[in-house]
């Protein structure tokens, strides 16, 4: 088949569909997730989306549901048991280790087939049918319309939580329904480049924007378009060769990386 | 009616008393120094005000409520590769504690963020990343987000430490002129009296739950002091700097003052 032809498919149409939703997604919370020092979180929440889906395999029920339980429990167990910016890197930590073992039970348990037990961690965009899509469509809108309403405060306590406090901002609730977010974004990634490789679309698109400029708005429209380079971009090239999505998105995602710092490191951080 | 108005205020922390039985207004216009240990309650004093902070016992009232305060922290190194130019951090004093986007009224924020960032002569470096700025440049631009909201009331919390002496001459007479031009009442908290001592009309002196408020002259005086720290005391005057001597209750104050008095 010519690349065209394989363009007609429908399930390569779904999967270009929930690539870009998901770059939309993602590039708008990058930004936020890298000035909170979040890309540790990011990836514990995505080993415990990984171990809700498994556990959906184990029941046979719907992966994508059990990867949404998986990691807004994550992300409110995150939220609970870190109060203290200094336990967060090791609550996360114990987490993170939790999850996987308890994931890998449960694969060992699943008696189907292999491939989804691989595409789990690794991604498997092509196996997104449409009720997953339906649901990687209402959650992100969800996400999105969230995010527009505690937008402002939010970023007010990202980049200045002391005088954000001062001004009445409630940091700390803000930063529980941040890490829901955030955690609903993860479980949606999981299922187009697997648990081990969201962050390719959560921070690598941000932390390349947030390299080259300095505005906030800036850095999320740039985050948005690399995010979509890379999921969409990453798609299209893995078709033809037949190659794992996950492993040409983060290529793509982590050449912008290098040329953006590359830039950066030539004209200093421009405007 | 007075700017800030505490009335038999107490705070305590289970057996350990802060401060009680405290009265104090600060009427619009006027600077107050809040000096003091740490420990003795100067932060949670400012918690207070700011409505982080319940009182154990007494009122606490601010003119305008909460938003009529402009607050200005401390300055602390912010990281260099946040995503974050001056004018989006005096933006923020604005309206960032509202909810949505804020994509409506834009030139008119811009109109104002731009006025306030000129009024601290800030406006050659409001388009860098503020990782990149100074001390004395950011808390320039500290200036200006406290300001930019029109706060009846000031409120700074030890706005000059880690600031070279020329700028925290910079900033404070910054702050004075606001409270001058537009009757905006100061209260600045600060274990460095010397610096603002020209502007302070009024000096809170917290140590160890007890406290007196006076002019620095009823204040800054050894027998004051002495009572305050119930150790002697020896209070200074050399030209027009107040130096604080003796008993290791006030070694930080006889640090600073005594680093402040060779330089």
């Amino acid at each position: 088949m010519t690349f065209f032809d394989l363009l007609e498919l429908d399930f390569v149409q779904t999967a270009l569909i929930a690539a870009a939703v998901l770059g939309l997604v993602a590039g708008v919370l990058g930004p936020l997730v890298v000035t909170r020092k979040m890309a540790f979180a990011v990836h514990g929440t995505s080993e415990l989306a990984f171990t809700g889906g498994a556990a959906a395999l184990l029941l046979g029920v719907s992966v994508g549901y059990g990867a949404l339980a998986g990691s807004i429990l994550a992300a409110v167990l995150l939220g609970v048991l870190s109060r203290r910016e200094s336990d967060r890197d090791s609550v996360i930590g114990a987490i993170l280790a939790f999850g996987l073992g308890m994931g890998i039970l449960m694969l060992a348990l699943y008696k189907g087939r292999a491939s989804n037990k691989f595409g789990l961690l690794t991604g498997q965009i092509v196996g997104v049918d449409s009720t997953d899509l339906n649901l990687l469509v209402v959650s992100s809108v969800a996400v999105l319309a969230v995010l527009a309403v505690i937008y402002r405060p939010l970023f007010f306590a990202s980049v200045d939580p002391d005088v954000a406090v001062s001004r009445g901002v409630p940091v700390r609730a803000l930063s529980v329904v941040f890490a829901v977010l955030v955690g609903v974004a993860t479980a949606l990634s999981v299922q187009v480049v697997g648990a081990l490789l969201v962050l390719a679309l959560m921070i690598t698109p941000a932390a390349a924007a947030m390299r080259v400029t300095a505005s906030p708005l800036r850095a999320t429209v740039l985050s948005v378009v690399f995010a979509e380079v890379a999921a969409v971009g990453g798609i299209l090239l893995s078709l033809q060769p037949g190659l794992p999505v996950s492993a040409l998105v983060t290529a793509v995602s982590f050449v912008i990386y290098l040329v953006c710092r590359g830039v950066g490191a030539v004209r200093g951080r421009a405007v | 009616m007075s700017a800030i108005s505490l009335r038999g205020a107490r705070l305590s922390y289970g057996d350990r008393v802060l401060w009680d039985g405290l009265d104090l207004d600060v009427e619009p216009g006027e600077f107050l120094a809040v000096l003091g240990p740490n420990g003795s309650g100067k932060t949670s004093l400012m918690r207070v005000l700011l409505g982080l902070q319940p009182l154990s016992s007494g009122t606490v009232s601010i003119a305008g409520g909460n938003h009529a305060i402009g607050y200005i922290p401390q300055q602390r190194a912010l990281d260099q590769s946040m995503t974050l130019r001056g004018r989006d951090l005096v933006s923020l004093g604005l309206d960032g504690h509202r909810w949505g986007l804020g994509l409506r009224g834009r030139r008119e924020r811009r109109v104002r963020v731009d006025a306030a960032i000129e009024s601290v002569g800030g406006s050659a470096y409001a388009d860098s990343p503020v990782g990149l700025l100074s001390g004395g440049e950011q808390q320039r631009l500290r200036v200006a987000q406290a300001l930019v909201g029109d706060p009846g009331v000031m409120l700074c919390d030890e706005p000059l430490l880690s600031l070279d002496l020329a700028n925290q001459r910079v900033v404070s007479e910054l702050i004075d002129k606001r409270r001058r031009e537009a009757d905006t009442a100061v209260l600045f908290v600060t274990h460095e009296l010397n610096p603002v001592l020209p502007l302070v009309d009024r000096v809170l002196y917290l140590v160890g739950g007890r406290f007196r408020v006076g002019t620095p002259e009823e204040v800054m005086n050894s027998r004051t002091l002495s009572e305050l720290y119930r150790t002697p005391v020896e209070v200074v005057r050399v030209r027009d700097q107040i130096l604080v001597v003796g008993a290791g209750a006030c070694e930080e104050q006889t640090h600073h003052l005594s680093a402040e008095a060779v330089s």
